[in-house]
């Protein structure tokens, strides 16, 4: 199985034809929407750039984060969906926007609403706990060999993670059961604590407790290595983890990190935006943010970024088509 | 020692006037936002986190430290006065906080949560700066099967040692148990109960439930029975505040056993809530007269907030070691923390010494200052009760309001907190008690995701409970509770219980 992800080597700025500022302000406080509890990877993002706008003042209206993460986010979708021509929401989005309106029936296309842009790709990497298999072949036997299924930790239910955890079954005819935690950092401290054998955490889940040695990485789901090669730990870089590819099995999956307005606003406004966000991924604290969390830099706009979620909504359909996560 | 070391080098950090002023600042804003329901720590430290973003990373977690314990101080106080609790831990403080406002105790009341809040804190606050790493590792044991009993300690003690009639308490439980069905099941990502509605998505929250179930429902009964807050005479003086205080080691028991129920739960993630009402059901248990529980005994609020307050403290360990925040509160400074650079984990304790030992010292210092600003302002909160009902009245529906919608923003939750009033009206007329229902409510989520995930993860068997000796013990210990009546009454036969039972339960 293969998820070629396009246009990640043009990792700089797409900017186009994006209009020269228009002269359209947000004449009141901008709110970020996270479709995810506090706390996690969108919550950090969010308040990143909260931070990054406001101490290189790049708006002059303040901004703020609101939280709509219920319903697995499916909240901030329908909040995002109803606030139609109203452009002081930005939704920070990800791959629900795919993934819910198949799986739990939302009422939600991505479409409705305004693309800004794409402004990261995160990755996912197989971890167990660091008492156990040293590498994906012996994860693999041991799982095999195991009277009862290994437990493979995740957040939510026939998402990202579920999705990978499928594949990994398909490839390796290992079986697993998929323990379906609130959040990434949950499904991280069961796996030190031992409840768990494995999760797929996203780099950023599972960052501290990697550092403190208590989990191992075992192979990125990527087509390529993380290009990051500073030492995270004492003895390695996330440059050093192989992709699972190279480990002998195929399955990679990159996940969106994206900014939307709601439908029906203007040119003018949406330019704003694109502007805005932009300029964020220019200040040191995005770049950073991007290092530290081994989120894969790019940033699309306009034409593009539409083609590029088109064929992200593609893959994503089949996959969970594949998986039977559609919901009839 | 080495922590005592530390301890007295986070001092030295803190000891600067500009902090001691944000410390101050941090205290007052906390306390405003912790009387209007609703609004509560989390929205408080929320709305502020920016304000920080611009000062270094001590600075700005001790100011929002204290604007946590000023929202945990200022949630005792509209519990005892209007019997609306600010906080989900709050709801049994109303239990005999309110009743002894009613009787014009008002004051003693307040001065008795805020006392036991922080003798619960300091006792958390001991127990981080001596055993933070042995604790982490504790947190670490809890899988699903271990959380599963443990909420399944908290509801079978309810049922086991509450005073209510069992089958009214198992009804208003199951009716708990059923509305926290509503929203998207995690286990298996698919919608319950939500008849297509977007409003329903969120599933409904505990809070909005809580100000309708008690605040509206209060402003209810009252108009129907007498246009006037009871507890006029509410006295108030430094004589009150030090009589209190002389009592104070006579319950040294309860403040002991609640310290303890407090800090152990605290650190596995939503104790708080279960610790005072674990807290509360324990010292009616252990009282000798069970029967005077809620009508206004001091107790009754030092139990549960001594508890919650020793949870909500211990909390913030999991959340700095861990990276589990315990609590809604904590996970907004766990978002803060990550804006400063600092990542919770494991390492953060060998990392950054100067800013979690400076966190640590300010909560010794938050809880003293807190404890006396709250104290010299007593007298102004309990006058609200002089105030003329017709005047008060519209000014708590409007705060209830105003806290149900800043929630979640949304409109609905108001409608929804009205019609939770009006449920909460009905149940305090045909008798049923509330505090099971929004117990219910709160875990019962919780409960459920922990139950699937064990049977999940051993195949649907049921002896995951028993696998080890942590959840074997909790779980028979929950058993051994749901049938205290009985279990008490056979324990009592073979010579194991000493004590003579006064009262059937």
């Amino acid at each position: 199985m293969r998820i070629p992800v396009k246009a990640v080597g043009a990792a700089t700025a797409l900017l186009l034809s994006t209009p020269a500022f228009a002269g359209w302000e947000p004449t009141k406080p901008v709110e970020i929407v996270v479709a995810a509890g506090a706390g996690g990877a969108s919550d950090q993002m969010a308040r990143m750039m909260q931070a990054a706008i406001q101490k290189n003042n790049l708006m002059k209206q303040p901004m703020v984060v609101s939280l709509k993460g219920g319903a697995s986010g499916a909240e901030a979708l329908m909040y995002m969906k109803s606030s139609e021509g109203d452009p002081n929401k930005v939704l920070i989005a990800y791959s629900l926007i795919y993934m819910l309106p198949l799986s739990a029936k939302i009422p939600f296309n991505w479409r409705e609403l305004t693309p800004v842009s794409v402004i990261a790709l995160d990755q996912f990497v197989l971890w167990d706990n660091s008492a156990g298999p040293k590498t994906v072949k012996e994860f693999i036997d041991a799982a095999k060999a195991a009277s009862s299924p290994f437990k493979m930790g995740g957040t939510g239910s026939k998402r990202e993670d579920h999705v990978l955890t499928v594949f990994l079954e398909q490839k390796t005819g290992a079986k697993f059961s998929y323990l379906p935690y609130k959040s990434g950092g949950e499904a991280a401290t069961q796996l030190v604590g031992n409840h768990t054998e494995a999760n797929v955490n996203n780099p950023s889940e599972n960052l501290e407790v990697w550092r403190a040695g208590q989990v191992r990485p075992l192979c990125v789901f990527d087509k390529e290595r993380i290009s990051y090669t500073n030492k995270v730990t004492d003895t390695q870089s996330w440059a050093d983890i192989p992709t699972c590819k190279e480990e002998g099995v195929d399955v990679q999956y990159l996940m969106l990190r994206a900014m939307f307005l709601p439908g029906k606003v203007t040119p003018e406004q949406q330019a704003f935006y694109v502007e805005l966000f932009h300029k964020v991924t220019q200040t040191a604290e995005y770049k950073d943010y991007m290092e530290k969390q081994a989120l894969k830099p790019i940033f699309l706009t306009g034409k593009d970024m539409v083609q590029f979620l088109e064929e992200d909504d593609a893959i994503n359909k089949s996959l969970m088509t594949e998986a039977g996560f559609v919901a009839k | 020692m080495e922590a005592l070391g530390l301890l007295f080098h986070g001092f030295a950090v803190l000891l600067t006037w500009k902090t001691l002023v944000l410390m101050m600042v941090g205290l007052v804003l906390g306390i405003f936002v912790g009387v209007l329901p609703g609004l509560g720590g989390p929205n408080g430290v929320a709305i502020l986190l920016p304000l920080t973003f611009t000062m270094d990373p001590t600075s700005a977690i001790v100011m929002l430290s204290c604007i946590y314990w000023g929202a945990l101080f200022g949630g005792a106080i509209t519990s005892i006065l209007f019997n609306i609790p600010g906080e989900a831990w709050s709801v049994a403080t109303t239990f005999d906080g309110y009743p002894m406002a009613q009787q014009g105790r008002a004051a003693e009341a307040l001065t008795a949560a805020f006392t036991s809040s922080f003798v619960g804190s300091l006792v958390a606050v001991l127990l981080i700066t001596f055993l933070a790493p042995m604790i982490s590792s504790f947190a670490l044991k809890f899988g699903p099967p271990e959380f599963f009993a443990v909420y399944l300690l908290t509801f079978c003690s309810f049922v086991g040692l509450g005073r209510e009639a069992k089958h009214k308490t198992v009804i208003s439980m199951s009716l708990g148990l059923l509305l926290a069905g509503v929203g998207m099941d995690t286990v298996s990502g698919n919608l319950r109960m939500t008849f297509g509605s977007a409003e329903l998505l969120r599933g409904i929250n505990f809070l909005v439930a809580v100000i309708g179930l008690f605040g509206i429902s209060e402003i209810l009964l009252t108009m129907e029975e007498r246009l006037a807050l009871r507890g006029h005479a509410a006295s108030i003086s430094l004589r009150v505040v030090l009589g209190v205080w002389k009592d104070l080691p006579k319950y040294w028991m309860t403040l002991l056993r609640s310290s303890f129920i407090g800090c152990w739960l605290g650190i596995t993630p939503g104790g708080a809530i279960a610790a005072s009402f674990m807290g509360y059901n324990l010292a009616k248990r252990f009282a000798k007269d069970p029967e005077s529980f809620g009508k206004g005994r001091i107790e009754g609020v030092f139990a549960p907030e001594t508890a919650a307050h020793a949870s909500g403290t211990s909390a913030l360990l999991p959340m700095l070691a861990l990276g589990i925040p315990g609590s809604g509160t904590a996970a907004i400074l766990l978002g803060g923390l990550m804006v400063w650079g600092l990542n919770p984990g494991p390492l953060l304790f060998v990392e950054h010494k100067d800013f979690v030992w400076g966190l640590i010292a300010s909560m010794y210092l938050g809880n003293v200052v807190g404890l006396v600003l709250v104290l010299t302002t007593v007298p102004i909160f309990a006058s609200i009760l002089r105030v003329p009902f017709a005047a008060v009245a519209p000014m708590i529906v409007v705060s209830c309001a105003i806290g149900a919608y800043a929630i979640q923003n949304a409109m609905f939750d108001i409608w929804l907190m009205l019609g939770f009033g009006v449920v909460g009206y009905v149940f305090k007329k045909i008798g049923i008690p509330l505090a099971p229902f929004t117990l219910a409510l709160v875990l019962g989520n919780r409960a459920e995701d922990a139950f699937r995930l064990s049977m999940i993860g051993s195949g649907g068997n049921l002896k995951v409970f028993w696998s080890n000796g942590l959840v074997g013990s909790i779980t028979t210990l929950a058993i051994v509770l749901l049938f205290w009546p009985v279990t008490d009454g056979l324990l009592g036969r073979v010579g194991l219980t000493q004590r003579t039972r006064t009262t059937p339960q």
